[in-house]
């Protein structure tokens, strides 16, 4: 199989995941891209790791301890968001504006 | 194309359509379901590429136990069942640029870097869930125990964010 297929599947899923963590608003769906990217890379580990025939297996191993710590990072990441619908009942990203640095002119105009 | 690679692109297909649902539907229950269609699609890819036990992991662990930890962070937010019309925020356009841009910049780079690359799947794999067993306690061990400290340290800091009767000390100044 050439290598290209499995490649060119991930960029293209990375792609998709940048889009939804620069496009969505809701703090879950920004998460749920993340994980899109992360599932992109373990696709680029496995497809290249099967092409160079490794014989320890760097790369299947490196994928089992991304999809560990992409568990490790959902769990932390909904427990924060949560935390931030408890304080603001709000989850959208574009809302939590505490720490922007806004110009005092567009300052009232640019928070929704 | 032989038949692994006609396999591999209906697959594809499938996780990329189902990815781009996600990022775009307006309901927040049906993206963790396409979530769901898409992993199980690139688990799909993994046995493909003989990545066996890489695999079943991903069905376990992305299908069984994270898009379910997103759906309780759905249900728990107290979000709308129906379409929502706010979901996307002001800046789309400009993601929409960042992301062409990416896809552009990698699938080049990729074209001209791999272009004669092929992957032989007839050959033994060490993707089975002996041989990755073996190589992870044979050479893999330090990280492998790393990660289960790693694991703990989330599993205490989800429990500390989460549990409301226990906070910074009220007596100091923090």
């Amino acid at each position: 199989m050439h290598v290209l297929y499995p490649a060119v599947l991930s960029a293209l899923l990375f792609s998709i995941g940048i889009y939804g963590v620069l496009a969505r608003r809701n703090a879950i769906l920004v998460l749920m891209s993340v994980e899109l990217m992360l599932n992109a890379v373990n696709l680029n580990l496995v497809a290249f790791d099967v092409w160079l025939a490794d014989r320890l297996g760097s790369g299947q191993i490196l994928t089992l301890f991304v999809i560990v710590i992409a568990a490790a990072e959902v769990g932390i990441g909904l427990a924060i968001v949560l935390q931030v619908f408890r304080n603001r009942a709000t989850i959208s990203v574009d809302s939590l504006t505490e720490l922007a640095e806004t110009a005092e002119t567009d300052s009232a105009g640019d928070r929704r | 194309m032989t038949a692994a690679e006609i396999v591999f692109v209906l697959l594809g297909v499938v996780a990329l359509a189902a990815a781009v649902l996600v990022v775009t539907t307006r309901q927040l229950v049906r993206a963790a379901l396409y979530l769901v269609l898409s992993f199980g699609a690139i688990a799909a890819c993994f046995l493909v590429l003989t990545a066996e036990l890489v695999a079943w992991v991903q069905v376990l662990i992305y299908v069984g136990a994270v898009v379910v930890l997103l759906l309780f962070g759905i249900m728990l937010t107290r979000a709308p069942i129906g379409p929502t019309s706010d979901l996307d925020s002001r800046n789309r356009p400009a993601a929409i640029v960042v992301a062409v841009a990416t896809a552009g910049v990698l699938v080049t780079v990729l074209v001209r870097g791999f272009g004669d690359a092929y992957v032989d799947l007839g050959e033994p794999s060490t993707g089975s869930a002996s041989g990755i067993g073996a190589n992870i306690f044979r050479y893999w061990v330090l990280p492998f125990e790393i990660l289960s400290v790693l694991l703990l340290a989330a599993l205490v800091g989800a429990i500390v964010l989460s549990r409301t009767d226990i906070g910074p000390p009220k007596d100091g100044d923090g």
